[in-house]
Formats: structure tokens, C-alpha cells, sequence
């Protein structure tokens, strides 16, 4: 009965992709709960992503004294996908953990509790992107047809976040303090990348060490630069591209191998 | 045609304490050349359930009897395909439906409306589907109006009236259960249990733990008693309830 651990990894996965509808039921569910009996609803996050991106985008762009016109609009993108990429991460640590109560009693594949934490931040990501035309707006820049190349872009990064979370939710199912560690990671990363500042800003070799070895600056830029304008450079494809065959080869291994042992571990 | 076969099955639980399922204490038996980890390594292993071997095949209606612990709820979620065996093998075949927690997954913020939908495609129900039966479901759980108001408003029994009318909707070949549901007042136990009937009668096998004796000896043409994780008898329902409960 030793199988492959990919192919079980697989068989999961395809199970779990076919019961779509409960993931998307669920997905909804949970950004619905969090803003039940509120007015506005999840459109709260939109004002308050709104209202952190306009603050800080006043501070910043005094103290690096970029022109609001470039520097509110890149924040704006970067923060937004950065928001994503770090809730995917960080709930993606709790995915078996918080869904233990459905784990223990119905043997639903287990990858669907990873796509339903997947899909309610991208439901939340569609509330929060509607800031950006907005942003545009105030700072009277057009939207360029290029935007369209983020849709793709945002694609390579939604399969990139998916290894990782399905990964670390097998890690962090069994090693307790890998959540803690992972928030500090994310931390660490947030600063590291140009999100709140801008490549250019950077005196020159230093800029080559934060970004050249930075692997969230490439999968960021995939889904970024078409927003603002600029095709995403071929090492950006390549290395998110390389991270996502790599990445899944490992989650497939590991997932194949310990997915029996997850419930156990609950 | 559904079939539960089980070889020498076992089921570990390993227990870790605080610091055994830290990552702080991989890393210092790394670092210090595991001279640390005689007794720190202190991985406990519960054994649950010890050397499983039997059969159900279509028509049996299989009574779990055991004190609490004795691995009764542990062999219910191996059988639901929750747990997989530590070593051994567990075959299953025909599609499983647990009537275990049926509460399982109800959110007091949504409607009852809502509710039945989350819950239905928690047991593998389609939307379509659901929708289909969603009268009747509604009609069956006598919430009326209620069922457009969030569920936190309900009662204790109207709670479980709607849990229970939605979880015996699935009609599964293998049916597992913990004790016999039993909901509502007089009135709705009597339709209650006639639909218990109804479910069990359409399931191939049942499976079902109890600490009734009465249940046992009327629903039941096999039972098996679970004592530490073993199996101490397993055989026709009069002679292991003899045997458990005394006379």
C-alpha cells in the first residue's frame, strides 16, 4: 500500500478541486461572518486599506520626496498585493489548525479547507483592489493598457501562495511556534521589498543585494508592474515561474507523505 | 454493495507535550548531537486501537459497545476515513456518511436558510440538490419563519430540529453513528424517529456506538465489545450485550 506521495498529494487535490462549490460557499461564508450586522459590510476593508495607503503615502512620499503621482500609486499596488500575499501566508499557516473541528468529523479532502482560505483573501483582495483606479484618479494618471498583464501576473502569484500555504499548513500543523516564525518572516519581508519605498531610492549596490536575492520582489512585480504601467522584466516571469515548479514539487512531496499524519497531529 | 475490511489495524496517537512539538527542541537535539534527547525525545504514543480484524458486509448493523475510552468514537472516525490506520489496512468501500456531530459547521451569524446550504455541501451535497429538498427540509424542521432569521435566534430544540433535518437528508451506503439521534419534543421525536428508521433502513451497513442496551438488541444483528482498544467479544448482539452488561 506505499504509494506515491505525489500521486497522493494529486488524488487530494483533484478531489478537493471538484468540490468547488463547498469551497466558494465556505470562502463567502467567512468574509460575510466578519462583517455580518455591519452597514458597509466587507467594504470596510476597502476603507480602511484606504485609508492607511492615503496616510502613509503623504509620509513617505515627503520624506523620500517622490512626487505623489508616481509614489501613491505604486504604494497603493504594492500594499494591496502585499495584503494578500501576507494573509495567504499567515492564515496559511492555520489552514488544517483552524479547520480541525470539520478534520476530525467528515472526511472532506483536505486540501479544500487550503483553497477555501485561498479564495476568501482573493474575495477580500477584489474588495481592496477597487481602491487603485481610485488612487489613479486623485493623482490624475491613466490607466494603461498594460493592466491587463497583472491578470495573468496575479495568477503565477495565487499558484506561488498556494504551495507555500499548503506547505507550511502541513509544517505548522505539527511545529506549533512555525506560525510565530512565519509572522516574523513576513515582517522582515515586508520591509525588505520595495512596497513602502521605491527601487530608486536605493543607492545603487545595495539596491542589487535587497532585490536580486529577494524572491517576494519578483513574484510582487509579476502581478505590480503591469498596474503601473510596465511589462514585468523575463527574470521576473522566470524566478516566479521557477519558485512555483520547485515550490510545488516540494509541497507535493511532503503533502503526499504527511497529509494521513494531519489529523492526528489536530 | 458496500464493504468495511480491516487487517491487524492499528492506531497510534502520538502525544506531544508543550515541548516535544516544539521546534525549539528539534533544533537543540540537532544542535547538541541528540545527547540531550534520551528523555527529552519523551514522544508518548497512546495506543487507541490495537489489532483490528473483521468484516461487514451488506446488511449488517454493527453495535460498538465499550466503556468511555474504550476506542469506540477513535473507530468511528477510522471507519469515516477521518483517521487512516497507523499500520495495517483499513478497506472501505461504498460512499461513508457520519450523522456524528450533526451541528458540525452551523453558523449562529447566518440563517437557517443559509445554514442548511453550508451544511448539506459539508456532507457532499450539491447546491442544486439542496435546493431541491430545501422545502421539504424546511417543512420537516417545522421552523417556519425562523428559517430566514440567523440562527443565534433559535431555541435549543429548533437548533437541532434543523441540524437534524438537514444531516438525514444523504442517504449513504455506510452509516456511522454515536448514539441514536433523538431530537425535539414528544411531537417531533415521533417523525424524528421515523425518519432515523427510514435512513437506517435505506443504509447497507450501519455502524453504531451506544451505551443502550435496548438499542442494541433491537437495531443491531452484530455487535462488537471494544475494551482498551481490543476487540473483547464480537459476535450476535444477545451474547455480547449479555456479556457487557451483565446478565
Amino acid at each position: 500500500m506505499q504509494k506515491n506521495p505525489v500521486l497522493i498529494a494529486l488524488a487530494d487535490i483533484a478531489a478537493a478541486t471538484l468540490r468547488y462549490p463547498l469551497v466558494g460557499m465556505l470562502g463567502w461564508q467567512d468574509v460575510r461572518q466578519r462583517y455580518r450586522r455591519s452597514a458597509l459590510g466587507p467594504f470596510w476593508l476597502t476603507i480602511s486599506m484606504g485609508v492607511m495607503i492615503g496616510t502613509i503615502g503623504l509620509v513617505f512620499g515627503e520624506i523620500f520626496k517622490t512626487p505623489l503621482t508616481e509614489f501613491l500609486p505604486f504604494l497603493a499596488a504594492g500594499m494591496i498585493f502585499w495584503n494578500f500575499i501576507a494573509s495567504v501566508v499567515t492564515e496559511g499557516c492555520a489552514s488544517f489548525i483552524a479547520a480541525d473541528g470539520i478534520i476530525k468529523q467528515l472526511p472532506i479532502p483536505l486540501f479544500v479547507h487550503v483553497m477555501r482560505m485561498i479564495w476568501r483573501n482573493i474575495l477580500i483582495l477584489g474588495h481592496n483592489i477597487v481602491i487603485f483606479p481610485l488612487v489613479l484618479l486623485a493623482v490624475g494618471r491613466p490607466l494603461s493598457w498594460l493592466a491587463v498583464v497583472s491578470i495573468p501576473g496575479f495568477m503565477l502569484v495565487v499558484v506561488n501562495l498556494t504551495w507555500v500555504s499548503l506547505l507550511l499548513g502541513v509544517l505548522c500543523a505539527r511545529y506549533r511556534d512555525l506560525p510565530q516564525i512565519v509572522a516574523n518572516v513576513l515582517q522582515v519581508f515586508f520591509y525588505l521589498t520595495p512596497i513602502m519605498w521605491m527601487p530608486a531610492s536605493l543607492p545603487g549596490h545595495t539596491a542589487t543585494y535587497l532585490l536580486k536575492f529577494n524572491p517576494v520582489y519578483y513574484v510582487l512585480s509579476v502581478a505590480r508592474a503591469p498596474l503601473l504601467g510596465e511589462l514585468p522584466t523575463l527574470s521576473d516571469w522566470m524566478v516566479s515561474l521557477g519558485l512555483a515548479v520547485f515550490g510545488w514539487l516540494v509541497a507535493l512531496l511532503v503533502y503526499g507523505r504527511y497529509k494521513r499524519r494531519i489529523a492526528y497531529w489536530l | 454493495m458496500a464493504l468495511i475490511e480491516f487487517q491487524n489495524v492499528n492506531v497510534d496517537f502520538p502525544i506531544y507535550n508543550a515541548s516535544g512539538r516544539s521546534l525549539k527542541k528539534r533544533l537543540m537535539q540537532v544542535a547538541t548531537g541528540g545527547q540531550l534527547g534520551a528523555n527529552e525525545q519523551g514522544r508518548v504514543i497512546v495506543r487507541a486501537l490495537e489489532n483490528l480484524n473483521f468484516t461487514f458486509r451488506d446488511g449488517d448493523r454493527v453495535g460498538l459497545l465499550g466503556h468511555n475510552g474504550a476506542g469506540k468514537s477513535t473507530l468511528l472516525r477510522l471507519l469515516s476515513g477521518v483517521y487512516e490506520p497507523s499500520s495495517g489496512t483499513a478497506r472501505i468501500e461504498g460512499e461513508v456518511g457520519s450523522l456524528l456531530d450533526i451541528s458540525l459547521g452551523i453558523d449562529p451569524e447566518a440563517t437557517g436558510r443559509e445554514n442548511i446550504y453550508i451544511r448539506g455541501g459539508l456532507l457532499g451535497l450539491k447546491r442544486s440538490e439542496v435546493t431541491r429538498q430545501i422545502e421539504e427540509i424546511i417543512a420537516f424542521s417545522e421552523l417556519g419563519d425562523f428559517v430566514d432569521m440567523p440562527v443565534r435566534t433559535y431555541s435549543t430544540g429548533m437548533h437541532m430540529r434543523l441540524a437534524f433535518a438537514v444531516s438525514t437528508v444523504v442517504r449513504p451506503e455506510i452509516l456511522l453513528m454515536d448514539e441514536w439521534l433523538s431530537v425535539g419534543d414528544e411531537g417531533f421525536k415521533h417523525k424524528a424517529e421515523a425518519r432515523m428508521n427510514e435512513v437506517v433502513k435505506s443504509t447497507n451497513i450501519l455502524v453504531i456506538a451506544s451505551h443502550s442496551r435496548d438499542l442494541i438488541l433491537h437495531t443491531c444483528n452484530r455487535a462488537i465489545w471494544l475494551e482498551h482498544g481490543k476487540v473483547r467479544q464480537d459476535g450476535d448482539p444477545d451474547t455480547v450485550a449479555a456479556a457487557y452488561f451483565g446478565g
